[in-house]
């Protein structure tokens, strides 16, 4: 910030001081000192912005989100069942707050659009004075509400984004993912395939045509041919296509005998449920069953596809059915308050809000760059993952990836999927540089 | 004309809440204008819409449909491919931005011009056709503009990440050199636009833009517009083409919307191809017709109104109703809560779409109706008292 | 060769969809004169129209579990869908046969709908400008859809096709089309003739196309013209919510349906030509049918992102070489 900057501001809070008397507290972001950062607290509280989409396709799972994320808070502030604080390794947070402040929050709604979304981050920031940004269902939001937070001095804790270029080539030192991403997926689901269907399979990939489409697919293109399939075309279809018969014809009679579907949320509800309608489940091909694999599967959106997700495979970041304390204390947590199971949306949020209060915690500051560093190589257990550990180099999570499968006999509405493999966290690693990118330097801001 | 129910836009919007057309009456009209935008800071504070971008927002989407406003409110022409000029305005500035350097000057000057040369190009040809004819048109560029830049022009929009400016990008007039620290922020000559600063340049170019735009609604230019509205065929008879003045118009709009994108980049140095969608062109629609169509002021108006129920009361969430109503006993403050709950938050778009029933169905001419039936009922009030003796009253209008 | 077939069958699948979506949308144009913003509401209703119908279909008897709990600890609930409880193998048919019985809902609820809303709201809208329609009925398609939400969430929810229905046809050769599709285009095949038949054959749907034609002098002729305009938008309205129940099983329906569509159903109309039903049906199937042929990989090949703007490009090329679309009349929507 400038000195003009300052100086209008000063003369601004002023006069808007004298005409409203004086009741409003500035946001720090306009008065601090040099030796502040962006939103120091200063009073009994500390806020948090929670960057949701409320409106548009993502809504149900921003509202899941949203719905975790008041239950981080009630955790933090010591009410409910404490949730997964009594599960975590690390045990800093003592019901009390973060460092001993309040916390409290305000929300926004990103309506998946990276505009939307960086324009209610500025405003939880600017006007709010929210210290931390967090949320988000999609990577283009992720990446450009995380591009801001760098600029603006606060952290982003990421939320459901899953593109390789989030911690790839558009990762930033204020920003951190606990979210797999596509190159996981792959790496996981590989190995599955080929014990499920064989190394000698024939792909055919529909593919959504923007940034996480084609990550997705490359990644799956890779894993999977380096189990000896082939890829017999790699088809892009337009984002929010609706009907997508004109893409599935023409892999009845391709040779293929597995389609893979590239597509998330609603374009993946559509294209599989269509698929399954050109009787592809039950499609001999090459003297195989024909198969059908969606890379990324998200429990929440695979309800929408009802009966046809029934044994497809595909990988998910967390699952509520999971038998480790310290998923049980969640969804025991969530279920309870809300009356059904949170979705892996909800789960990472919630895990976010819990490592962002840890690290200030353990660095005993809000600053950014101190929270950073002690998020940076952090390792830790109980959150529902198994062992995780934030990578230094490229801020991104790294645990057990799982692969699941649509249950054939469901016993609930909300009980969708089956895990069918624990991949265990050295399968899927990767070495940080080859996506690119740099993090750069911590931004605190004011 | 088939059928008397198919109106004319034209016919039924009333000019109103102008002060009389005199040179007079726009200096005041412009002067209050000047003092209301300057002290935007001030006054927005206690409805909550005092922070930077809020402000940034207000100013950008008024100038934006100021210049909808000059093609649709003067000529009638419905275009519903705006946002392809506001979107294409933005990657060029932020191109000028990665090639040229971060001062914004270039880039809002190769923003508007962008946006006038690609309005020319789509309005030579959209322009053959009139009526829902030429909306569809203008629709079917944008929307293609929309599609490949979300796909497969990613290699020059960056696709659904949106175009940014990164720290290797050449840059070539910016001192790169001696502890530079890559902050990569628009500056006017240093002077970096964040914050108030930047509110200050857009409203500076808002208030040039109201000016600009009234000069055009009072010139022969502009009543040549009209004309082209009100009877575009008498017009043809008297032998005139028409076609060059719309052109003009429509270009000019294309300038304020590719100056309106190439300000989104200044105050926040990315674009991205939603911009150019088909909500984004009917958002503008909505904040003129909502304004009221035809009139200065209005289109700003809606502007403001639009986009302040887009932030303020999406940022509502429950606990905070029940704090704002936590002076009432339980057995109220929880249903009221939840009524209100409907309309706040998530429920945003709920408000919404009630507001532009409401405002349509009882305002017929935008907020801009409201404002005249204001001021006129005032104004009666007052001449009612000092016409008391003569017990006469001047009707209002 | 097949792939040929199968993306004529496909395009035809898809025409026929446009087809029924724009014709209610081209009637209210051509009699009213109203721009219907809400179109796309009003086909969203129809699917809702099922899912509802599914919903009370599937209505469960809840009984908590005494003994067995939740993931999360609150008693298991024990469900039983009433209407299998009450009427055994015939409930389930039912359950099973949702869609198309939602049809037979369908019908009176639209009708009601449709004529609600030009009573209540759009009669009000005739003599005002277009802008001001596009206003009111905009408005009015994001309250019905938040309305949707407010029940049913935003996330899509599944419908299936009949299980006769559910697998798809093999026609020798690779040919292999799923039922419900050809059941869909039959079925917009004959409602688009029902409906052409109705308004070429009957009194009423005379004086309503004399009405499109000159809307005062029917009046002037002492025939209530507002009366038959009422039922008009009460088809219209009926028309598009059919559209929506049948394609349910197609595509899972969520709130935003309507908004998806809304904007293709435009281009539809207008490129048919305005104030023509025929212009509007034939658009419908040729839009399909290219856009089909535009998605193939052999065409995208060459042209990649065509099948992106297939649907747009062929709009401005068909406006531009016919003025007034493929079957438009003169001086419809033209100032």
């Amino acid at each position: 910030m400038g000195d003009v900057l300052k100086g209008v501001n000063r003369r601004g809070v002023l006069k808007g001081g004298a005409a409203v008397g004086g009741a409003l507290a500035v946001p720090t972001i306009f008065t601090s000192n040099a030796w502040g950062y962006t939103n120091e607290p200063t009073g009994g509280s500390v806020t948090l912005g929670f960057n949701v989409p409320q409106t548009g396709p993502y809504a149900d799972e921003g509202a899941d989100e949203l719905r975790a994320y008041e239950l981080a808070v009630e955790h933090l502030n010591g009410g409910g069942d404490g949730g997964m604080l009594g599960t975590f390794s690390s045990k800093e947070l003592g019901g009390n707050g973060i460092l001993g402040k309040k916390v409290e929050y305000v929300t926004g709604d990103t309506q998946t659009k990276s505009d939307a979304a960086r324009s209610s981050a500025k405003r939880m920031v600017e006007k709010d004075g929210a210290i931390m940004i967090t949320g988000g269902s999609s990577s283009g939001v992720a990446v450009a509400v995380q591009a801001y937070c760098q600029e603006a001095g606060v952290i982003f804790m990421a939320g459901l984004t899953h593109s390789n270029d989030t911690t790839g080539k558009d990762k930033r030192a204020n920003g951190f993912r606990h979210f797999f991403n596509s190159y996981m997926s792959g790496a996981a689901l590989g190995p599955v395939l080929k014990n499920a269907y064989g190394s000698d399979r024939v792909a055919y990939h529909l593919t959504a045509d923007y940034n996480w489409g084609w990550t997705t697919e490359e990644s799956v293109k890779d894993f999977t041919e380096q189990q000896g399939w082939q890829t017999a075309a790699a088809v892009r279809t337009p984002l929010g296509a609706g009907d997508f018969s004109q893409y599935i014809t023409p892999v009845l009679n391709s040779g293929a005998d597995v389609l893979i579907l590239n597509h998330y949320g609603k374009d993946m509800v559509n294209s599989l449920t269509q698929a399954v309608q050109f009787g592809l489940r039950d499609k001999q091909v090459n003297g195989k069953d024909f198969a059908i694999v969606v890379p990324l599967y998200s429990r929440l959106m695979a309800q929408g596809a009802g009966e046809n997700v029934k044994g497809i495979y595909g990988s998910t970041n967390w699952h509520w059915s999971l038998q480790d304390e310290g998923s049980k204390a969640f969804v025991k947590s969530f279920g309870q308050k809300y009356g059904f199971p949170p979705s892996q949306a909800a789960h990472t949020c919630y895990v976010q809000a819990i490592l962002y209060a840890d690290a200030c915690q353990r660095a005993g500051s809000f600053r950014p760059s101190a929270v950073g560093a002690a998020l940076e190589g952090f390792s830790f257990d109980g959150l529902g993952n198994g062992p995780t550990e934030y990578r230094a180099e490229d801020h991104q999570c790294f645990k057990d990836v799982l692969v699941v499968k649509g249950k054939e006999n469901p016993t609930s509405k909300f009980d969708v999927l089956e895990v069918v493999e624990v991949t265990p966290r050295a399968k899927v690693e990767y070495d940080a540089s080859i996506f690119g990118g740099e993090l750069g330097e911590f931004n605190d801001g004011a | 004309m088939s059928t008397a129910t198919a109106a004319p836009v034209s016919k039924a919007i009333p000019q109103v809440g102008e002060p009389k057309a005199t040179s007079k009456g726009d200096l005041m009209t412009l002067a209050i204008f000047i003092a209301v935008v300057l002290t935007a800071p001030i006054w927005a504070i206690p409805i909550g819409a005092g922070y930077p971008d809020l402000l940034q927002k207000f100013a950008i989407f008024g100038v934006f449909a100021i210049g909808f406003n000059i093609l649709f409110g003067l000529t009638g022409y419905l275009s519903f491919g705006h946002a392809a000029f506001l979107g294409g305005g933005s990657y060029i500035a932020v191109w000028s931005f990665k090639l040229l350097g971060m001062n914004i000057l270039p880039a809002v000057l190769f923003g508007t011009l962008f946006g006038g040369l690609f309005a020319l190009a789509i309005g030579f040809v959209a322009l053959r056709r009139s009526g829902i004819y030429f909306s569809i048109l203008t629709l079917a560029f944008a929307q293609m503009s929309y599609n490949l830049a979300y796909s497969v022009l990613t290699p020059v929009t960056n696709g659904e990440t949106g175009l940014r400016v990164l720290r290797d990008d050449p840059r070539i007039f910016d001192d790169k050199s001696g502890g530079y620290d890559g902050t990569l922020i628009g500056n006017l000559f240093g002077l970096e636009m964040t914050g108030y600063t930047a509110f200050y340049f857009c409203a500076s170019v808002l208030i040039i833009a109201f000016y600009i735009s009234q000069r055009i609604f009072r010139s022969p230019f502009g009543l040549m517009l009209r004309a082209i509205k009100n009877n575009q065929t008498r017009m043809k008879f008297t032998g005139l083409n028409t076609r060059p003045y719309a052109l003009t118009a429509f270009v000019i709009s294309g300038m304020y919307a590719g100056l309106a994108g190439s300000l989104m980049a200044v105050t926040d140095p990315l674009a991205g191809a939603e911009r150019m969608q088909w909500t984004a062109s009917g958002e503008v629609v909505l904040m003129t017709i909502l304004g009221g169509t035809g009139t200065l002021l209005g289109p700003i108006l809606g502007a403001v109104s639009i986009k302040y129920f887009e932030n303020i009361f999406s940022a509502y969430n429950k606990s905070q109703l029940l704090d704002t109503f936590s002076f009432l006993p339980d057995s109220i403050a929880e249903p009221l809560v939840s009524v209100l709950g409907l309309f706040v938050g998530e429920g945003w778009h709920l408000t919404l779409g009630v507001l532009f029933m409401l405002i349509v169905i009882y305002l017929p001419g935008g907020l801009m109706e409201g404002a005249r039936r204001v001021s006129a009922m005032l104004r009666k009030r007052k001449a009612e008292k000092t016409d008391a003796s003569s017990g006469q009253t001047t009707p209002a209008e | 060769m097949e792939a040929i077939i199968l993306q004529i069958l496909n395009g035809l699948d898809k025409g026929g969809a446009y087809a029924l979506i724009a014709l209610g949308l081209t009637l209210i144009f051509g009699t009213l004169g109203v721009v219907n913003f809400a179109h796309g509401a009003l086909f969203m209703l129809g699917a809702f129209v099922a899912v509802t119908l599914n919903h009370v279909m599937t209505l469960e008897k809840v009984v908590l579990s005494e003994t067995e709990t939740t993931a999360w600890g609150t008693p298991l609930e024990i469900r039983t869908p009433y209407i299998e409880d009450w009427f055994g193998e015939t409930g389930a048919f039912l359950v099973d046969y949702s869609v198309p019985f939602a049809l037979i809902v369908a019908v009176p609820f639209m009708l009601m709908v449709g004529i609600a809303m030009e009573r209540g709201l759009i009669r009000y809208f005739y003599k005002r400008p277009h802008a001001e329609q596009i206003l009111v009925t905009f408005g009015l398609a994001i309250v019905l859809g938040e309305i949707i939400k407010k029940f049913y969430g935003a996330n899509p929810i599944p419908q299936s096709a009949p299980e006769a229905f559910a697998g798809s046809i093999d026609f020798g050769s690779g040919i292999v089309y799923p039922y419900w599709r050809l059941v869909y285009l039959f079925f917009s095949l004959a409602v688009i003739g029902a409906v052409m038949a109705f308004l070429q054959f009957t009194t009423f749907g005379m004086v309503v196309r004399a009405g499109m034609q000159d809307r005062e002098t029917v009046g002037l002729m002492g025939i209530n013209i507002t009366r038959r305009f009422t039922i008009v938008f009460g088809l219209a309205a009926v028309v598009a919510g059919l559209a929506g129940v049948m394609y349910t099983p197609i595509l899972p329906p969520d709130y935003h349906m309507g908004m998806d569509f809304l904007v293709l159903s435009f281009v539809v109309v207008v490129v048919g030509g305005m104030g023509s039903l025929g212009g509007a049906v034939a658009a419908g199937f040729l839009l399909g049918i290219l856009q089909s042929f535009a998605s193939m990989q052999e065409v995208t090949s060459i042209l990649p992102g065509i099948d992106q703007i297939i649907i747009y490009l062929v709009a401005v090329v068909i406006l531009l070489v016919r003025p007034r679309g493929l079957l438009g009349r003169k001086g419809v929507f033209e100032d």
